[in-house]
């Protein structure tokens, strides 16, 4: 492993429903807890990469304001988006420039204030994620998009609404036990089966909610962080891949080719496979998303991603335990935030601080982080 | 100019390709194909970033089947009372998918992976237009 560029630290907010808060304000909460316990003032960062999706809020170009807020002007910051992966990107943006020399410190805050919108017009902006030419016009939105790849995943491999719904039932059990999300009640396979059908097959909850959230990653060189942290978490692979905008460009209907071209970049230069995940963070958004990365991934075969939820393989304890933070279904998404937290989640593992969801021994981790209905793949492997 | 026509809701005015919504009014819905290396498109595009021609002609899809859908029951903004929707994505045998609309008129029991489809223009309010696809 390459230790040259490390995380040295991670936060944020809570995420909730409706933060009372300015995005501004909103992204303090985060930036503060990573700044906590290193030796290191915001006037020493050396750039600043803010990362939200567009639309949500009124502020147009939002780092400006952000930065400023934070105290990390006069050096620059740069805004970066691919909707819901928004923060992975940052976080590959950060990686090149501290790996080329051009900073040795970089701060990449994720937010999103989502609560500015109503339920509907959060999912007509989602909906615009789309291809606003050609499949916008259908009434497309972002639980349809994930529908379609569920519903040829039931076609082609027998997968059934208990399966998905049993994502639902695990991250909820590992939810209830997290201060930060915005969903922390526990919920049976019955209670998903039960609840209202949003668009078939997906039902209320298969699906994440919307929150307000913000996060924090802060990148260092090797130089900086020995100087302010003992502890640094290192940047091990990062992957990131497209496919088409557009369903009808889509070449398969069974997972998400993004994901897996990001995953296989983000393993081979991280020099590492599959078997070598000790915990792994996937993108949840909806429950069809988890078994969908299962398989992405390489921890299942094509098909058997099911078999991993039976065999409580990615449960605490399994071989593969995956979002034993609760995800995104748990969590919420605040769409700019979210890849930040899947990183945080990911740091406290590796440096053993994770403590009721604590995988014991865990030295190599990965963040999954899926922008729009698998338009930008975004694969991060983290190591101590 | 045309292309706002398009949809139940538009998000774009212009594009290269308004022939499409010209093409509906006609009852058929169209994909593109480039004259000079042969790739098939849709969405239907005027130039070709495999040969960079814009040498581009039209083909009619003709009958596909379904690959996947969704029914929708709670639309977005602008679609709150057009639900349920099915969204589907058809197969063509010149190898394009086209990602639109199933016809109402299936019930929902009735929507199998692999049926055969053929597509049909839909008339809508305000001069409006698109297409959805029916059972053969």
């Amino acid at each position: 492993m390459e230790k040259d560029v490390a995380i040295v630290g991670v936060g944020q907010s809570t995420f909730v429903r409706s933060c009372g808060m300015t995005t501004r304000e909103l992204c303090y909460e985060g930036f503060a807890e990573a700044m906590q316990g290193i030796n290191l003032k915001p006037s020493e960062i050396e750039a600043s990469i803010i990362c939200s999706a567009p639309e949500y809020d009124k502020q147009r170009s939002p780092a400006g304001v952000v930065a400023e807020y934070l105290g990390l002007i006069p050096q620059p910051t740069f805004y970066v988006e691919s909707v819901c992966s928004s923060s992975s990107t940052g976080l590959r943006v950060a990686y090149s420039m501290v790996k080329a020399g051009l900073y040795k410190s970089i701060a990449v805050v994720g937010f999103q204030k989502m609560s500015e919108l109503s339920s509907r017009e959060a999912m007509e902006r989602m909906g615009r994620g789309a291809d606003v030419v050609w499949e916008s016009p259908f009434g497309l939105t972002m639980p349809a998009g994930y529908a379609t790849y569920a519903t040829a995943h039931m076609n082609a491999f027998g997968t059934e609404e208990k399966h998905m719904a049993m994502v639902r039932a695990k991250n909820s059990s590992y939810g209830m036990l997290n201060e930060k999300a915005v969903y922390r009640k526990k919920l049976s396979v019955e209670d998903v089966l039960n609840s209202e059908m949003i668009t078939y097959p997906l039902k209320k909850f298969d699906c994440c909610a919307n929150a307000d959230g913000s996060s924090c990653i802060i990148v260092a060189s090797k130089e900086v962080a020995d100087k302010i942290t003992p502890k640094p978490v290192w940047i091990m692979g990062v992957g990131a891949a497209n496919d088409t905008t557009s369903m009808s460009g889509r070449e398969v209907l069974t997972g998400l080719k993004a994901a897996k071209d990001a995953a296989n970049a983000a393993y081979k230069m991280a020099g590492v496979g599959p078997e070598d995940i000790d915990v792994a963070e996937v993108h949840d958004c909806f429950t069809i998303s988890e078994i969908l990365a299962y398989e992405d991934l390489g921890f299942a075969k094509p098909g058997e991603g099911i078999k991993l939820l039976e065999d409580k393989e990615t449960y605490l304890g399994g071989k593969i335990p995956v979002n034993v933070d609760g995800g995104l279904l748990s969590k919420g998404h605040p769409i700019g935030a979210t890849g930040g937290s899947q990183v945080r989640t990911i740091f406290r593992q590796l440096r053993g601080e994770a403590g009721d969801i604590q995988v014991d021994g865990a030295k190599v981790g990965l963040v999954h982080n899926i922008g729009g209905t698998g338009i930008y793949g975004n694969v991060t492997i983290l190591g101590v | 100019m045309g292309f706002e026509r398009f949809g139940v809701v538009s998000f774009a005015s212009e594009t290269l390709a308004s022939d499409f919504v010209t093409y509906l009014d006609e009852g058929k819905l169209m994909a593109t194909k480039c004259t000079k290396c042969g790739a098939v498109s849709f969405p239907p595009r005027m130039q070709c970033t495999s040969c960079f021609s814009t040498d581009i002609e039209w083909f009619d899809v003709g009958e596909g089947k379904l690959a996947t859908y969704t029914v929708v029951k709670y639309g977005p903004l602008g679609f709150e009372n057009d639900t349920p929707y099915t969204l589907a994505l058809a197969e063509f045998p010149s190898g394009v998918k086209v990602f639109g609309r199933l016809d109402k008129a299936i019930a929902e029991e009735d929507i199998k992976i692999g049926m055969a489809l053929k597509s049909s223009t839909v008339k809508l309010a305000d001069d409006r237009v698109s297409y959805e696809f029916k059972k053969v």
